[in-house]
Order: structure tokens, then C-alpha cells, then sequence
């Protein structure tokens, strides 16, 4: 038994990276290119909300490669000691609304969000994108044209706090929330054709720069120090661009 | 005398599972001093997911006995084509994921699911709401009053009814008075473990209902949203959920009628 549990815990070729639930499809993408180049390489995921990711590591999680979605949490994890070296930035994000392409509370502005018996989706506070969201609602309830009460109307709006950014997307592509606050990257395709987006003006928007960072006790430091690489190359950046993330620097 | 092997083998076996069961329990009742624990048990937060937990999950024993009982009569008297497809598909919810269950709810009464527009027509919609909470609960907790139900049900010799038939006893008389009282420790049982199901829900409800403090937000999903930036809340609202869980299923095996749990068909005491 013992035997079994060696191997399965010691598969040399095996990269663990754990990455924020908002990188899916991207490093998802990037995994097979690498995988493609060397066929001894197997890269497994772990994609959560980074802050569900911060405990895992806290708790001794054996992972080689960490991507966070935001900075505070990747400062978290460094004051914590478990990264080594310096994290580095590779890909920006902003945040957008979207609501179910029928559209059912009939949204046409961000101010029709403070409407009464609009069901809002957001992630948690604890969340990245969650975080940001609210940051977005009290910007944009300071701007012109916004009453002053929009924010606590707003989140009076709020049906659910999800866990990850991602199940903020699938509720409002089933067509159950009225409208939710997400990445432009999650507005993927698939999730694109069931969803309207509305941009937030420039001045509302919070920008969320994802770093990315070696994980201290690595067992794979090689394939990691590979895989952040390839992140932060051109070709792995015409990736992370291609799946609606902005360029990290 | 058993050989020393096999006795070293066993003990050896026993351990292993204690470990794996009680330790992670110890673990949690340990991690915070009772001045801690009692302190984050009194947050408002806490005690909002423990008010919703007990209501939603007594609501959910009780539709779940109204609606359970009789399959379980079913099942356990009556042959009748499609029988074993019907166990089958009460039983169910036991392996499913409970997520799985989660975006099979949300599909079949979501406002946009299988049954929304006739929900809709009722005046009903029930993702995020308290009602979906218990909807999911019901889902994930049935099976396990069901089948408890139906063992203590079939386990009734027909003699007794059938004796009170001919005295000029109703069926449902037979039911009620006769069949249902012998059966009684075994559907109490399956309630107790529905009951202690439901408090433990968790993916189902997540998916289905959502997670809003006050309205959708039960213990574990308390335990779950605590967890991702208070580790001491989220560790006492686990040792209030890891009480609360032994303590009903501790009753259980101390109740009067605890002796009929774990499948001992129940027997009529006295004449």
C-alpha cells in the first residue's frame, strides 16, 4: 500500500499548478502546447478561488506553480513563506457585467442594476473578483449620473456570494441570476453566445493583475520554472490575449 | 484463541479507521480554546447559519417523511412492475455528487429549467431562496429515510395486519394503528439520518439555491465562506456542525427504539 502511495505521490514528470478558477481555459490551453512539446510532462490543476488556493498552500498543499488572481493574495501568500523568489505579473484583467442574453430584469444600463428585484450574482468578498465588484459599485455610485444610495441599493440586489468567479458566470448563463459582475476573460465564447456583456466606464473599473510565482518546496522546480516561462513568453501571452486577458506588462 | 496474525491484523485495521474517522473530529474540537469557541459561536453570522440550518432541515425531516412514507409502504408491501427502477431511483442521491444534484435542481426548476414555467405560473421561483434550500435537502436526505423506512416496513410479518383486517380493521386503520407503530423505530431512525443529512448538505444547496447570509447561507456553507478568510469562525461553526451530527446520531442508538437501528427488523413487544 505504502508502495502505491510513493508512486502516486512521487511521478517525477508530474507539474501541480494551482491557479486562480479565472485562468482555466487559458492554462488549460497553455498545458497542452507544453505537454505537446514534451510527452513526459503532465501538468495537473488545481483552479479554485486564489483564496481557497492560499489555504490549500497554507496547509501544506504540494504544488510547484502558483497563479493568483490578484496581489494582495500572492502578498499573502509570500508573507506566509510559501513562495520563492520574486512573483512576476502576466496578465491583466477588468471586470464586466453580464446578464442571460433574454434578459429577463430587461437591464439596458448599469444604473437599471439598482432596480428593485434585479437578482445580482457576485463572488464572495474573500474573492478576487468579488472584491473587485464591490470596489466597482462604490466607484460607480460616486460617479456623475449614479444616484448616491446605487451601492447599497445594489448590493441590496445581491441573491448569492458564489465561491469562485466562475460559478458567477454559469448562474447568469443558466439564465437564473439577472445579472452578475465577471471577467471579461470568463465571457469565453460558449459563455458569450448565452450572456450580453456591459462594459464598466474606465474610471469605475478596477484592473486585477494576476502574478504568478514559483511555489517554495517545489518537487518539480524544473517543469515549473518552464511553465512560468512559457507563461510569460510571447507565445504563452497570445494566449492568455486570445482568451480575453490583457497583456501583463 | 485466534492466531496472534489475525488478532494484530485486526487491531491493526481498527486503528487505522479510527484514525482516518476520529482524528479530523479531535482535530477540530482541539484547535480553539472554549473561551474562542465560545466567542465565535456568539457572532451574529454564526448564529443566522445555525437558525437557517435547524429550520431548513427540520422542514426538509418532515416533507420528507410526508412524501417518503408512502414509497416506502410502497416498496416494502406491494409488487408491482417497475418496482426495482423505482428503488433505484430513490436511491440515487446517495452516490450523485451532490453538486451533480445541485445543476440537475437548477435545470429542472431554475426559472429557465424543465419545470420553471410551470413554477413560474404558480407564482414560484426558486433558485436563491430558502425553499430551494430545503428543495435540495429533500433531494440528498430521502434515500436515507426511504430505505430505512422500507427495511423496518417489510420486516412486519403480514400476519398482524392481515389479523386486524379480519377483525374488521381498515386499511388504513391497519396502517396507522397496527403496521406503522411496529415499524416505528425504523422510520424514526430513517428520519434521525435524513435529519443529520440535511444539516450536512452542502453541494446541492450551493448550486441550487446560492449563498446569501441570512437566506440561503446554511452551517456548512457558513463553514465553507468562513474558511476562505477566518480560519477560528470556520473552525467553530465545524465543531458546532460535528456536535450537532453526533448528538442525533448518538441519540439514535440510546432512544428506546435505538435497539432496531442498523437493520435488526423491528419485533412486536408483548400481545
Amino acid at each position: 500500500m505504502w508502495l502505491v502511495l510513493a508512486l502516486l505521490l512521487q511521478q517525477p514528470k508530474h507539474l501541480s499548478v494551482y491557479a486562480a478558477a479565472s485562468l482555466s481555459d487559458a492554462f488549460n490551453e497553455i498545458a497542452d502546447s507544453l505537454e505537446r512539446r514534451d510527452p513526459e510532462l503532465k501538468i495537473d490543476f488545481n483552479f479554485a478561488g486564489s483564496q481557497v488556493l492560499v489555504l490549500q498552500l497554507g496547509q501544506g498543499a504540494a504544488a510547484d506553480v502558483f497563479a493568483s488572481a490578484d496581489d494582495r493574495l500572492m502578498k499573502v501568500a509570500q508573507d506566509s513563506g510559501l513562495i520563492e523568489g520574486t512573483p512576476q505579473t502576466f496578465a491583466r484583467n477588468r471586470l464586466v457585467v453580464i446578464v442571460p442574453k433574454g434578459n429577463p430584469a430587461r437591464i439596458g444600463k448599469l444604473q437599471d442594476l439598482a432596480r428593485t428585484g434585479v437578482k445580482l450574482v457576485l463572488a464572495a468578498d474573500a474573492v478576487p473578483a468579488g472584491h473587485y465588484a464591490r470596489e466597482a459599485i462604490f466607484r460607480l455610485a460616486r460617479s456623475a449620473g449614479y444616484p448616491p444610495d446605487y451601492s447599497r441599493r445594489v448590493l441590496a440586489n445581491v441573491v448569492s456570494y458564489e465561491e469562485n468567479v466562475r460559478s458567477v458566470a454559469s448562474k447568469v448563463q443558466l439564465g437564473e441570476a439577472d445579472a452578475g459582475f465577471v471577467y471579461i476573460s470568463d465571457v469565453t465564447p460558449a459563455v458569450g453566445r448565452q450572456v450580453r456583456r456591459f462594459d464598466l466606464p474606465d474610471t469605475a473599473n478596477v484592473m486585477a493583475s494576476y502574478p504568478i510565482a514559483l511555489v517554495r518546496h517545489a518537487r518539480n522546480t524544473e517543469a515549473a520554472k518552464t511553465f512560468i516561462d512559457f507563461v510569460l513568453s510571447p507565445s504563452g501571452q497570445a494566449v492568455l490575449t486570445k482568451n480575453g486577458f490583457l497583456p501583463g506588462r | 484463541m485466534k492466531p496472534l496474525v489475525v488478532r494484530v491484523a485486526l487491531s491493526a485495521a481498527v486503528a487505522t479507521l479510527l484514525c482516518i474517522l476520529a482524528l479530523p473530529m479531535v482535530s477540530l474540537l482541539v484547535r480553539l480554546s472554549p473561551g474562542e469557541l465560545l466567542h465565535q459561536l456568539t457572532q451574529p453570522v454564526v448564529l443566522t447559519a445555525l437558525g437557517l440550518s435547524l429550520e431548513t432541515s427540520i422542514a426538509t425531516t418532515v416533507l420528507v417523511i410526508l412524501l417518503g412514507l408512502p414509497v416506502a409502504y410502497l416498496l416494502a408491501t406491494k409488487e408491482f412492475t417497475g418496482k426495482r427502477v423505482l428503488q433505484t431511483l430513490v436511491e440515487i442521491p446517495i452516490v450523485l455528487p451532490p453538486t451533480v444534484a445541485g445543476v440537475g435542481l437548477l435545470l429542472a426548476f431554475g426559472r429557465a429549467g424543465l419545470a420553471g414555467g410551470a413554477l413560474k405560473a404558480l407564482g414560484i421561483e426558486l433558485p436563491f431562496t430558502t425553499l430551494a434550500v430545503v428543495v435540495a435537502q429533500v433531494f440528498v436526505a430521502t434515500p436515507f429515510f426511504i430505505s430505512a423506512a422500507t427495511a423496518g416496513l417489510a420486516g412486519i410479518e403480514r400476519r398482524y395486519t392481515e389479523a386486524a383486517a379480519t377483525l374488521g380493521a381498515t386499511p388504513g386503520y391497519g396502517f396507522f394503528r397496527v403496521l406503522l407503530p411496529l415499524a416505528l423505530p425504523s422510520v424514526l431512525a430513517g428520519s434521525a439520518m435524513a435529519w443529520a443529512r440535511a444539516l450536512g448538505e452542502f453541494g446541492a444547496t450551493i448550486t441550487f439555491a446560492g449563498n446569501l447570509p441570512g437566506r440561503t447561507q446554511t452551517m456548512p456553507l457558513a463553514v465553507y465562506t468562513a474558511l476562505q478568510n477566518d480560519l477560528s469562525a470556520a473552525v467553530a461553526l465545524s465543531v458546532l456542525l460535528v456536535i450537532l451530527s453526533f448528538t442525533i446520531l448518538l441519540g439514535l442508538r440510546f432512544a428506546p427504539w435505538g435497539a432496531a437501528v442498523g437493520g435488526a427488523p423491528a419485533r412486536p413487544r408483548g400481545r
